[in-house]
């Protein structure tokens, strides 16, 4: 598996959505994700090592054991992608709506 | 503000979806997609081409102030149903996106209000992805082009 630093790559594997929604509760520990997963425990090491290093999770160390939690800076920056994109449609229907209230009134 | 334009895509897919409601009758809304005058002035491009007709096909093309060609797009129109619907396809020429299916429905919401929903589907989820951040890297570019100009002033 390709270590992809690219949060969209990461985003679309359904294991890794599924540990981002697990760990946006509370904190947990690999073995404790793991668990909830029928995935071999490597491979969940494997996924939660990609969203370490595009920076979705981070880690902690609490005692002996690392726990993982959400960072909600960089989910936020997922959003904000998008935005760009409905701005650009905005522009343009509020431009259609303008442009089409003149051509009515003008008829 | 009110978002009046939203998007709804969801990870993983192929596809999103587009809506907006218009203060507008739904045949004005539809006419503004049909007649390339009006199609010009709202998308900001020129209409080289638009056969609004079942099986016609479309080209829009978009040039800086130093007539230089920017952008430059082309498809068919699969149905045109006046008012209601229209199914094309939309490929943007010199770019790696590949073809996109394009379904849009106009729908009657009062005399004085319409909405649209455009459901957009793409090859794989992968490149609907790279068209989503166009518009971010775009936005970033000009940024960049804007500072740069800046800059050189001050030269």
């Amino acid at each position: 598996m390709n270590l992809r630093r690219d949060v969209f790559q990461a985003i679309a594997d359904p294991t890794r959505r599924g540990i981002l929604l697990l760990v946006a509760s509370q904190s947990m520990t690999a073995g404790a994700i793991a668990a909830n997963f029928d995935t071999a425990r490597p491979t969940v090491s494997k996924h939660l090592h990609i969203l370490t290093e595009c920076e979705l999770l981070a880690q902690e160390q609490n005692g002996r054991e690392i726990y993982y939690h959400l960072n909600p800076e960089k989910m936020k920056e997922i959003a904000d992608y998008l935005e760009p994109f409905r701005k650009l449609w905005e522009d343009r229907f509020n431009k259609l709506e303008e442009v089409m209230k003149k051509y009515k009134t003008k008829k | 503000m009110e978002l009046k334009t939203k998007i709804n895509a969801e990870v993983g897919r192929q596809d999103l979806l587009i809506t907006r409601e218009f203060d507008l009758p739904v045949e004005l809304l539809f006419k503004a997609h049909a007649e390339p005058e009006i199609v010009e002035q709202w998308m900001g491009t020129k209409v080289l081409k638009l056969e609004a007709k079942n099986h016609g096909s479309w080209q829009f093309e978009t040039k800086n102030p130093q007539g230089m060609v920017v952008f430059r797009a082309n498809g068919v129109i699969h149905e045109f149903s006046p008012g209601r619907r229209i199914v094309r396809t939309f490929e943007m020429e010199g770019a790696p996106f590949g073809v996109q299916l394009e379904f849009l429905d106009f729908e009657k919401l009062s005399d004085e209000r319409s909405r649209l929903s455009i459901h957009v589907v793409y090859q794989s989820g992968e490149k609907r992805d790279q068209m989503l951040k166009l518009p971010f890297a775009q936005g970033l570019n000009m940024a960049h082009n804007r500072l740069e100009e800046v800059l050189g002033k001050g030269k």
